[in-house]
């Protein structure tokens, strides 16, 4: 009877670095190849109903980020807990609350802002990123993941808005963040494009960019 | 007639896709094909006829300042409004349930083929947004009625013509870009300024 003992160095594998190369491209990708408004098509609606002016753009953007991340986030860490069959009402609930903080919050610090975002602010909810990320990547992954999916998706969303709401009020109002831009360079009777204000111009904008970023990814539809 | 007024405004005017840009997501994703189109479409006339009313009663009984004042004096001050978005999807995703249990009996096919987008109308920002759109705008309960299903039409009209529209395009040369979703944002674009022809109408 053998008294040794093997001894086994138990090699314990180093932790992923917090930037990783795998993790880098949970930010990267969504805001090129894998854009979540050009690529999958996915936070149209509000792609096109807000966009009028950058301001409100902006605010919605940070919404979204913020909804998105923290629902990536709660999901991530309760997954193991969520019976198949109620997944989705789970989601929901938990997304509405957050969608529900933001809004009150832009109600007392922000009214002007939550006046023109209207039900928009509302109807972050069933904005089919945070919808979609959720059930795509939240429900499969660790929460610190999760957050840079969010994140990334979410500047993926928000670049993309703002680029439409760019054109949108510089040719529809003739601005820049209310600043005048036409008329601080002289040119005064530059006639505010009504055509860019209105739904017409929304979708005109945001198609050009969509073929745009396609061309430049090479991506093509099947 | 205000009722009857409402229907068609909502329907042509006030339309869920082109003037208010609701619903877009499956609107690009399921108008590939007329048939699936015309099911996704009725469905969604179904859901916003069932839910809006449901949500107006909510509204009216429950969530808005001093609507629990049925239940005595004492509850008069109460203002439940924060609650509107989650007692708002909870009602919807029920009924989108109820749906989706209603095709799959009825229609095998259809509910094959509608697949994961059956589910998806309880996301679809058209049945939240028309709910809370009939809050900000104060109708009767005949009025909210009206206007979730002159909604559904509206939605239903605009996927259906995109359909119709996108089959026959899948004979010509679109650019690599521009193929699909590129080319149906543009199309939208131009079916929406053929809707405002609408807008000069008086009833």
């Amino acid at each position: 009877m053998s008294t040794e003992t093997l001894e086994q160095t138990i090699v314990k594998e180093p932790a992923e670095p917090l930037l990783s190369k795998r993790r880098k491209k949970f930010i990267t990708d969504p805001l090129n190849e894998d854009n979540p408004v050009t690529v999958q098509v996915l936070g149209i609606c509000s792609a096109l109903a807000i966009t009028i002016k950058m301001e409100p753009t902006l605010v919605m953007s940070i919404a979204v980020v913020f909804v998105i991340v923290f629902a990536n986030l709660i999901i991530s860490l309760i997954r193991d807990l969520i019976p198949g069959r109620v997944r989705i009402i789970v989601q929901l609930a938990i997304v509405a609350t957050l969608v529900t903080l933001v809004s009150e919050v832009l109600k007392a610090y922000m009214f002007d802002m939550y006046k023109v975002l209207g039900a928009f602010v509302g109807l972050i909810i069933t904005n089919c990123i945070v919808m979609g990320r959720l059930e795509a990547f939240a429900m499969a992954n660790k929460p610190y993941d999760s957050i840079l999916d969010g994140l990334g998706s979410g500047f993926g969303y928000a670049w993309i808005i703002l680029t439409v709401a760019f054109f949108r009020e510089l040719f529809g109002s003739g601005s820049i963040f209310d600043f005048k831009v036409f008329e601080a360079i002289g040119w005064t009777s530059y006639q505010t494009n009504g055509l860019m204000v209105d739904s017409i111009g929304a979708f005109m904008v945001l198609g050009i960019l969509i073929w745009v970023q396609r061309t430049k990814t090479g991506y093509v539809e099947h | 007639m205000e009722a009857f007024n409402i229907f068609i405004k909502s329907a042509f005017i006030d339309n869920m896709i082109f003037a208010y840009f609701l619903g877009m997501c499956s609107f690009l994703a399921v108008s590939k094909k007329v048939s699936t189109a015309f099911g996704l479409g009725g469905a969604v006339i179904f859901v916003l006829g069932i839910t809006v009313p449901i949500n107006w009663l909510l509204q009216e009984y429950v969530l808005k300042e001093g609507a629990l004042s049925w239940l005595g004096a004492s509850f008069e001050t109460i203002d439940l409004s924060f609650l509107t978005f989650i007692m708002f999807i909870a009602v919807i995703a029920s009924m989108v349930q109820l749906v989706e249990m209603i095709i799959e009996k009825v229609s095998p096919a259809l509910y094959g083929s509608l697949g994961i987008f059956l589910p998806l109308i309880a996301v679809n920002c058209a049945i939240l947004g028309a709910s809370l759109f009939m809050i900000q705008r104060d109708y009767t309960i005949i009025e909210a009625t009206s206007y979730g299903l002159g909604s559904g039409v509206g939605w239903f009209l605009a996927i259906v013509a995109l359909a119709a529209i996108r089959e026959k395009l899948k004979y010509s040369n679109v650019p690599g870009g521009l193929r699909g979703l590129g080319i149906t944002m543009l199309l939208t674009g131009l079916m929406g300024i053929a809707f405002k022809s609408f807008i000069g109408i008086a009833l």
